[in-house]
């Protein structure tokens, strides 16, 4: 009878058990990303543009944003936090910002003016209370004119540049808004017996990093340094159309790409970035789907222009561009997966311009012009190129170089690769060629984001960016380009800025100012179950438009 | 056999100074701005001279060292500069995930490894210690990150039982959620391990076995079990130390094993912190890892010390 009573409990509740059924079912999405570990959730991510695709525009806004919507138009910007702006028409160098109305950060306290300056002065105003010198580097290189913000009213706020700089909106798109009265709450949750105030502040957005809040589309929920960051959507997000429609992001560090690869193929993880490329057929056979577009990233030489470098004739500088057949790179050597590069901007872009100078594939005219500059079969032309073997952004730099090398090989030029460590290629691009760390090269290997005109031509252009002020390595110091530049700077109507920095960019290309090369083109594999999934030209995406199936 | 202990343990000090010293200055000479991390190639030369203030890599590398050891000896290893966070707990994290996976990675390759060693030193010359030697062998020469992916590739992309990377669910658990992200990477770890036990147990026992006392114990008509008794306490000093060393270098975390499987160990964290140049992550980690062999070669010493008198004698 006992026996028979037990039966019947454990029946009972085997079915209870088994006949449950979850009202809803939360969706979610795990990525595999390439960085080592989570970028930086504290509101300015460290990692480059990978930090700020998924710690910086997932749980922060800026008062600018990339729209990122379209796949096949240009990413421009376009209003996010701020609604509205001009410049003063007294003073050039202040700007007003009209802020967005009913704003809320994660935690529920209210955006407003106050929050604006907080955050300007977080990375700008170092006696500030919320200082943070760690958030400093990443920021405030991006936007390098902007020195101090002030409140007009709850909704309006005046930003000061150390000179009129009409690029002032789009370096604001770095500028992400973290809150403040969160970050009050773990500073005063601080222990008392912390009393150091830099120290209270250090251990405050220490805490801010695990208790993150800003007012994005998707709210910290769990994170784990170095292994995953959980967020999930913010039903209540200011932008009705961008409220997320999957519930839950996981993001994965996973740097090694056939590690990534695998997570995908066995169904541990639904997107994976840069998937390995030899792996790209088993991709897509087993049904996942990879995407991919044109980025605003130039993989190019970047010629030493100081005296004596072979770099400083014209001919010689087309005759390179013309001599790299870049389609059989693109399908021979990289699989597809990049984009043949004929300047920094591709036509359809508003800063691409009418350059005359067409850079394609024409080995005869290349000849001919190292012809003309005294070059032939048996006198060519020897020149010296920096490169690394691995780094971020530069795709697969040993075979490209060398796949270069071969190229100019049949246009008189005789190519010596020196191979170094990214970082010391890296921080030698800051040194510039006259620098003994460039061993004699003449041109430079370091590829570059194009997102922002300051990073995409400004820096590299003006010979006011020559070391060790910039990136202008090749100390190229051209009196147009810095017409050009000056023009840009204070064309404040954004439909002339675009004319100005389209006449740079022209200018640019008809002076073979770079071996334009390729574009990376941000290839990502991902589940056939994500749907409405849209990959801009640009270095970020919209992860609030995907549905998980 | 305290004042053996105590002496060992005054022996270990000037290792440890030199240990610091070499990962320091290691550390601080290699090319490239210690600040890469946080600051661009494009900024200013005034935000980079801040930064370096801040950071206090403007002042002299013997204030630096001296900074850091004084820190050090107060338990605080700096601050990761591409983080921001502790670095002893950046370092402690991955420590107990190294820590647990080199445990299992060790229970199974010195289990295994012990097995095998004695099969082959028993039945030398016949089937059981080829097929034994064999194996051996091919964990020792195989390159494990090879291994790995091999493992990935059939276990968890084409069978679909293991997961191929990472720790599980956030955060070590002891539950099967996160004990199933352990087993593909233990056992590539385990491989070499195995191998080199195996050989050591093998040529250890295959000598034992040779030799007279073993004789005189049959002669006296001692069972067999109680000889492999005695072979087995024959075998355990340097069979000790061989697995001691290697589990030292289980501890020590594998770069390329840890990285293959995106598991969040002291390797993991190692190559994070070179790629991002990050000089106090690297420089903790580095000590750390250091000390861990160390202490290691310590306790391996007492031990071999209380299990063989000859050795605390000599």
């Amino acid at each position: 009878m006992k026996l028979r009573a037990l039966w019947a409990a454990g029946m009972t509740a085997g079915m209870l058990i088994t006949s449950y059924s979850p009202v809803f079912a939360e969706s979610a999405v795990r990525i595999g990303m390439t960085a080592a570990d989570i970028p930086r959730t504290l509101g300015q991510p460290d990692q480059g543009f990978e930090g700020n695709r998924f710690t910086g525009n997932t749980m922060y806004d800026g008062l600018t944003q990339w729209d990122l919507s379209s796949a096949d138009k240009a990413s421009v910007v376009i209003p996010s936090l701020a609604t509205e702006w001009k410049v003063s028409d007294a003073d050039k160098t202040k700007w007003i910002f009209k802020l967005r109305p009913g704003v809320k950060f994660h935690d529920g306290s209210d955006f407003n003016a106050d929050a604006v300056v907080w955050n300007v002065e977080k990375v700008l105003k170092q006696d500030a209370l919320q200082f943070d010198a760690s958030q400093v580097g990443v920021t405030a290189s991006r936007m390098p004119s902007l020195r101090s913000a002030k409140k007009i009213d709850d909704m309006t706020v005046e930003l000061t540049t150390a000179a009129p700089e009409a690029l002032l909106p789009i370096n604001l798109t770095n500028l992400f808004m973290a809150s403040p009265t969160q970050w009050k709450k773990l500073y005063d949750a601080v222990p008392a017996n912390v009393a150091d105030t830099k120290e209270r502040a250090k251990q405050a957005w220490d805490a801010f990093t695990r208790s993150a809040s800003g007012t994005g589309p998707w709210k910290m929920d769990k994170f784990v340094p170095r292994e995953r960051l959980e967020m999930v959507k913010n039903a209540g997000y200011w932008d009705a159309k961008r409220v997320p429609k999957v519930d839950r992001l996981v993001v994965l560090p996973m740097p090694e790409a056939n590690a990534r690869t695998a997570a995908l193929l066995a169904g541990q993880v639904d997107w994976i970035e840069n998937p390995a490329p030899d792996a790209l057929p088993q991709i897509k056979q087993r049904g996942f789907v990879v995407y991919q577009n044109e980025q605003p990233h130039v993989w190019p030489w970047q010629f030493s222009r100081i005296e004596g470098s072979p770099w400083n004739d014209i001919r010689v500088r087309k005759a390179a561009n013309l001599c790299i057949d870049r389609d059989a790179m693109k399908d021979g050597l990289l699989g597809g997966l990049m984009a043949s590069a004929t300047g920094t901007f591709e036509p359809g872009h508003p800063w691409r311009g009418s350059p005359k100078f067409q850079i394609k594939y024409d080995p005869d005219a290349a000849r001919k012009l190292m012809t003309e500059a005294g070059f032939s079969a048996t006198k060519k032309l020897k020149v010296k190129t920096q490169t690394s073997a691995s780094g971020s952004g530069q795709m697969l730099p040993l075979p490209m170089n060398e796949f270069v090398q071969q190229s100019l090989a049949e246009c008189f030029f005789d190519v010596e690769l020196d191979v170094i460590e990214w970082n010391t290629l890296f921080t030698n691009w800051r040194k510039g060629a006259k620098d003994e760390s460039a061993r004699g090269a003449h041109a430079t290997n370091v590829t570059y984001a194009a997102m922002d005109p300051f990073f995409a031509m400004i820096r590299f252009l003006d010979s006011k960016m020559a070391p060790p002020v910039s990136n202008n390595w090749g100390f190229i110091n051209e009196p147009e380009y810095d017409a050009l530049v000056a023009k840009v700077r204070v064309a404040f109507d954004p439909a002339e800025r675009d004319k100005a920095l389209a006449a740079l960019h022209e200018r640019s290309v008809d002076e073979a100012a770079f071996l334009y090369v390729a574009h990376d083109v941000g290839p990502r594999a991902m589940s056939a179950k994500i749907k409405n999934f849209v990959q801009p030209k640009s270095w970020f995406v919209d992860f609030s438009t995907m549905t998980m199936n | 056999m305290i004042f053996y202990v105590l002496k060992r343990l005054v022996l270990v000090i000037p290792v440890v100074l030199a240990v610091a010293v070499v990962c320091f200055l290691l550390v601080h000479i290699t090319p490239g701005d210690p600040l890469v991390a946080v600051l661009p190639p494009d900024a200013s030369a005034e935000l980079a001279a801040q930064l370096r203030k801040a950071y206090g890599f403007d002042r002299p590398l013997p204030v630096q060292f001296g900074l850091w050891v004084w820190k050090a000896l107060h338990g605080d290893l700096g601050t990761s500069i591409a983080t921001g966070r502790a670095v002893l707990d950046e370092v402690s994290r991955a420590v107990g995930n190294t820590v647990t996976l080199a445990i299992f990675a060790a229970m199974l390759g010195f289990v295994s490894g012990g097995t095998f060693g004695f099969l082959a030193g028993y039945f030398r010359d016949r089937w059981i210690d080829r097929a034994v030697t064999t194996i051996a062998i091919a964990g020792v020469s195989m390159p494990h990150y090879w291994l790995g992916m091999v493992l990935v590739i059939v276990f968890s992309v084409m069978l679909g039982w293991l997961p191929a990377v990472g720790a599980g669910p956030g955060g070590w658990a002891w539950d099967w959620a996160h004990f199933r992200h352990m087993i593909l990477p233990a056992v590539t770890m385990s491989v070499i391990p195995m191998g080199i036990v195996t050989r050591t147990v093998r040529a250890l026992v295959g000598d034992l076995l040779s030799q007279e006392f073993v004789l005189a114990l049959r002669a006296k008509g001692l069972s067999e079990q109680r000889i492999f008794v005695h072979v087995v306490k024959n075998t355990a000093p340097t069979a000790i130390a061989v697995m001691g060393l290697q589990l030292g270098y289980l501890l020590g975390g594998s770069i390329l094993i840890e990285t293959v499987f995106s598991w969040p160990g002291t390797g993991f964290l190692l190559n994070s912190a070179i790629f991002q140049r990050d000089l106090p992550l690297l420089q903790g980690t580095i000590l750390v890892l250091a000390l861990f062999f160390v202490v290691l070669n310590l306790l391996v010493d007492v031990v071999q010390a209380a299990i063989d008198p000859r050795i605390k004698r000599s």
